[in-house]
């Protein structure tokens, strides 16, 4: 397979295709992690409309629009990431990912203020006022508090991964002939990204 | 195969672009929101969000450049999931 036949390759052979298709696998799992609460989320505001109307009242449109423009702005500097390491720009590539990772910072910080104010409220699912909550609004704030707390995990994961590979570009060890396991971490960032587009407009958009 | 990978590099002004549309699909949906469309609303959200997803896999993920396989079981995992939820809800409609 090897054709560039120096020693080293013979013995540590490489296969970047393979670790891309590993990641793939892994994101699909993903996708039915959370494709499957979607299909909760969907039934259970097809059988509470009005319930599910009025728990996304509770929440601010506006902080969930500025934690979507966070994260696709995280997505796009990931991007570069990755194109400046295949320029061999590894400089670029760490200060993009700390771009990255202060954003991610960001949505983590506005939605511990949403979720603050939540408790206050005594929305938490086991607090006073959600037990006066009708089903319906129960269940709402149930997945609100699920999904995303889920992705906020996911964002977290994300976070340290990328921690983890800016370390690795610094070393040498990550660098334009080399970038996978950069490209891995940046699809399991973009997917954590494509799975909040869905959760914003849910959760917060329609009422 | 290690030395020679297929690699597309997608220029910083293209990831631009496609941050620009991703921002400019948010503002419609935040728009749009504003409006009663009834059961439409939830349709159109959806699109919106598919678009935008659409965006990030094919240029973020660089799926518009990945080999026929891994497109096929990307569409496959979508065609599995679109299955489910219209079975489950072929029960709940009728």
């Amino acid at each position: 397979m090897s054709s560039e036949a120096g020693t080293h390759d013979q013995l540590f052979h490489r296969d970047d295709y393979a670790k891309k298709m590993g990641m793939w696998l892994f994101l699909f799992t993903e996708v039915l992690l959370f494709g499957g609460l979607f299909i909760v989320y969907a039934v259970y505001r097809f059988k509470n409309h009005e319930a599910f109307h009025e728990g996304s009242e509770e929440l601010s449109t506006l902080i969930g629009t500025i934690n979507t423009v966070f994260l696709l702005t995280s997505s796009l500097t990931v991007a570069l990431a990755i194109t400046a390491i295949q320029k061999g720009r590894s400089k670029r590539a760490i200060n993009l990912i700390m771009v990255t990772l202060v954003l991610a910072f960001a949505f983590l910080v506005n939605k511990y203020f949403e979720w603050n104010v939540k408790f206050e409220h005594g929305l938490f699912p086991g607090m006073e006022h959600y037990k006066m909550l009708s089903n319906g609004e129960a269940q709402f704030f149930n997945l609100y508090f699920l999904m995303t707390g889920l992705h906020g995990i996911h964002v977290i994961v994300g976070g340290i991964l990328l921690l983890i590979i800016a370390e690795g570009i610094k070393r040498g060890n990550i660098n334009q002939g080399n970038y996978i396991y950069l490209e891995n971490a940046g699809l399991y960032w973009h997917l954590v990204d494509v799975i909040w587009i869905y959760l914003f407009p849910l959760f917060y958009l329609i009422t | 195969m290690s030395e020679e990978k297929n690699t597309h590099v997608v220029s910083s002004q293209l990831n631009i672009l496609i941050w620009l549309d991703l921002l400019i699909f948010t503002l419609i949906t935040v728009e749009v929101a504003q409006f009663d469309f009834m059961a439409l609303t939830v349709i159109m959200a959806l699109l919106i969000a598919t678009t935008k997803s659409f965006f990030v896999g094919s240029y973020f993920m660089h799926l518009k450049f990945e080999n026929v396989l891994l497109r096929w079981l990307v569409i496959g995992v979508i065609c599995l999931f679109v299955a489910v939820l219209i079975l489950l809800f072929s029960d709940y409609l009728f």
